[in-house]
């Protein structure tokens, strides 16, 4: 009987390494090597050229905002998932920060579906730790985590749970279904009215500071708390060198505690704020020099366990205006792994399996999603992705698939663009462009 | 000349000296004639933008325009298409069809004129923008300074007060620096912004101490509608912390002046008899305001002419 779906990848190069074919039936990576083109199914197998291009577990992001419901102007679970896939994902965690907020079982399920509908890459729904994001009381969890959605990962992101008796009361109650608790860490009594990072630059600009020690005043209790009832906490976007302190001594102490950064932390520094252009502005804010360097050894190091986008579209109208009145947030789910190659892979701080360490198979792990981040190897669910580390591109945010244009490397011209993504053995992108 | 003037950083020694010089001009031009009016200006538009009430600052620039015999729309925020949800941009987009050539804008958001001065080819005067800068009352206050102490270089200029919310103090230190004077801030660590070491100024907390033998003292209004929180206990006792009063103004150079952009808070920041009494300037600075933004608005537009 042949395969329904067979294609046979020549010539890539899995995390970087040897040269090898790849013969992928009905969603599984059914033969590699030599045994790939002798397979019986190689015979009438769809041929992709992959001579020289990169293989990596498909991306995870553990880190989206897709808008939909609720501002569909700005991005849709499909366009969402579009960009996702031509950037080489084939999972996204989606954070709950709709219109209704996923904070029940039929909105996490109503997303999932649009998701599974739009057949790009899966949509994991994050569902909220509190009603309404509010930070008053603990949402339906446990109902969210028995839907259809499955859901494990909750958030009040955009939002801090700053409440201390109602984290430790939600990283308790996620035990009960491997839970986790991913914090966005903002003491909010600090951070009034905050416009970008306290420093040099905003004393300059006169804008509101967002003071490091406003993240990290709230990482130090939340790994105590983590610790005191050993629950599972995921800190998101991390954007200071202290945090990068103390998630590696919480660690070093035996936290159940796991960090994220974004590409952009690891890229722009405040200064970019000096020409008051809002899509700059993001949340946490972009920080300095030093505290670049510090989350790129972290990550090198393993004390950052994940590269997550933060993928944040906001309509035109959002961002062309005052800063102090855009919205906070960038792109990236398009441009995630070029900045990474940028700023990690090219310096040398990590090679290629650690890319598919961080960007695949830690975030699927943290997020308990079966099928992805796992590796390249005979019998493995067929989520991958080519990429040719020896080109460039150069973005622009017309030619990007969100609905949105709020990147901050526009006419920037960038390594290792994505050439081919596969989801269960099912091109989604070829040649660089959406299948289908 | 740079083609706006968006910050006091913008100004080189030599172009801020070019303005003052030129401000001393059209002083002694119009000193003493019936009809203070020039004709340098006369078929060219002038907007004052504002997006914040500033009755003073408007008044200042409109009287100036007019003086140069330009044409003068003022643009209030309140009850017109901005109040209605209109962008910035659109109504940068109005300005530049209606064919503004030079934008005087006030606006609550740091930045504003900024983005404003990218969507426009009118030159753009910021009057103010947030908490970052007011670049013509610094102009203002060198004139001053140089009108009563011959020269800014080499002064001694104390800045007393909100500094963190002050967007007169940003400009001033950035001005006063370039023409060579020697600043000191002066507030409580509440009032002065993190990352304030960079600046080109020495920073005290003892207004006493640092007020001996200074050439100027620079009072500034304590924005009580910025602060959302308490950034000192008390005004009783940030008035006897840093306030001036007849005591503190004796510990100034005898030739030293006292100066306070407006409006004061008397009896907190400054005393009625220092406010009112020998080398207070104030007044002063606003009569100087409208001839200062005279050569702005001249040397801004002729530099197309």
């Amino acid at each position: 009987m042949s395969a329904d779906l067979a294609i046979l990848i020549t010539g890539a190069l899995p995390y970087g390494e040897e040269s090898q074919d790849l013969l992928l039936v009905d969603g599984i990576i059914a033969a590699m090597g030599q045994d790939a083109v002798t397979h019986p199914d190689a015979a009438g197998a769809q041929r992709v050229d992959g001579a020289g291009l990169i293989v990596l577990p498909g991306l995870v992001d553990l880190h989206t905002h897709l808008r939909e419901p609720g501002r569909e102007d700005a991005e849709t679970v499909e366009t969402g998932s579009a960009a996702a896939a031509l950037g080489g994902y084939t999972a996204i965690f989606a954070m709950p920060n709709t219109d209704p907020t996923a904070d029940t079982a039929g909105v996490v399920e109503q997303v999932l579906r649009l998701g599974q509908a739009a057949g790009l890459v899966d949509v994991q729904p994050i569902g909220a730790v509190t009603v309404g994001r509010k930070g008053e009381r603990l949402a339906e969890l446990a109902a969210m985590a028995h839907s259809a959605a499955q859901v494990r990962v909750f958030s009040d992101d955009g939002d801090c749970v700053s409440d201390p008796l109602l984290m430790r009361r939600s990283l308790e109650y996620v035990k009960a279904f491997d839970g986790v608790i991913a914090q966005h860490a903002q003491e909010p009594r600090l951070t009034v009215g905050s416009q970008m990072h306290e420093g040099a630059v905003s004393a300059t600009l006169g804008m509101t500071g967002w003071p490091a020690v406003a993240e990290e005043a709230i990482i130090a209790r939340d790994c105590l708390l983590a610790d005191h009832v050993d629950s599972r906490l995921h800190i998101c976007h991390l954007s200071t060198a202290g945090s990068v302190d103390i998630v590696a001594a919480a660690k070093a102490r035996g936290t159940k505690v796991t960090a994220e950064v974004t590409p952009h932390h690891l890229l722009l520094t405040d200064q970019a704020a000096v020409g008051y252009d809002p899509v700059f502005k993001v949340n946490p804010p972009l920080r300095t020099s030093p505290d670049i360097d510090a989350l790129r050894r972290g990550l090198a190091r393993g004390t950052i366990d994940i590269v997550a986008t933060d993928h944040a579209p906001h309509a035109i109208q959002d961002k062309e205006c005052e800063w102090d009145q855009a919205s906070p947030g960038m792109l990236g789910l398009q441009t995630a792994l070029s900045i990474v190659v940028l700023t990690m892979v090219e310096p040398g701080l990590l090679d290629w399996r650690g890319v598919a360490r961080v960007m695949s198979e830690a975030p699927a792990t943290i997020g308990v999603l079966a099928g992805h981040g796992r590796p390249i190897a005979v019998g493995e669910p067929a989520n991958l992705v080519l990429v040719d580390a020896k080109a460039h591109w150069t973005v622009r945010g017309s030619d990007l698939a969100s609905l949105s244009r709020n990147t901050p490397y526009e006419g920037m011209e960038l390594p290792a663009p994505v050439m081919a993504t596969f989801l269960r053995g099912r091109p989604t992108v070829l040649n660089g462009q959406l299948v289908g | 000349m740079p083609r706006h003037l968006l910050s006091a950083g913008d100004l080189t020694r030599e172009s801020a000296l070019h303005i003052l010089d030129t401000t001393e001009r059209i002083g002694q031009a119009i000193a003493g004639r019936e009809v203070r009016k020039l004709p340098t200006l006369r078929g060219r538009t002038v907007v004052n933008l504002f997006y914040e009430d500033s009755t003073r600052t408007r008044l200042s620039f409109e009287a100036a325009a007019k003086r140069l015999s330009a044409d003068v729309i003022n643009f209030s925020a309140k009850g017109s298409s901005v109040s209605k949800g209109e962008s910035l941009k659109d109504t940068a987009w109005t300005l530049q069809a209606i064919g503004a050539d030079a934008i005087v804008c006030r606006h609550s958001s740091s930045g504003a004129p900024h983005q404003l001065s990218g969507w426009v080819d009118g030159h753009v005067i910021n009057a103010g923008d947030g908490t970052h800068e007011h670049p013509t009352q610094a102009l203002i206050d060198a004139f001053t300074v140089r009108k009563h102490l011959g020269d800014v270089e080499g002064k001694r200029i104390v800045i007393v007060g909100d500094v963190i919310h002050s967007r007169v103090a940003r400009s001033n230190v950035l001005l006063l620096s370039t023409l060579g004077a020697q600043v000191t801030l002066v507030a409580p660590p509440t009032l002065l912004p993190k990352g304030i070491e960079s600046w080109p100024v020495t920073v005290d907390y003892d207004f006493d101490r640092a007020l001996a033998g200074v050439d100027a003292v620079m009072m500034l209004r304590v924005q009580r509608e910025r602060m959302g929180d308490a950034f000192f206990p008390t005004t009783r006792e940030y008035s006897r912390q840093y306030g001036l009063d007849d005591r503190r103004r004796a510990l100034i150079a005898n030739h030293g002046i006292v100066m306070h952009p407006g409006p004061m808070v008397r009896g907190m920041e400054i005393s009625p008899s220092v406010a009112d009494g020998p080398g207070s300037v104030i007044v002063e600075q606003v009569a100087n305001g409208v001839i200062v933004r005279m050569a702005v608005l001249y040397l801004l537009l002729s530099a197309r002419t």
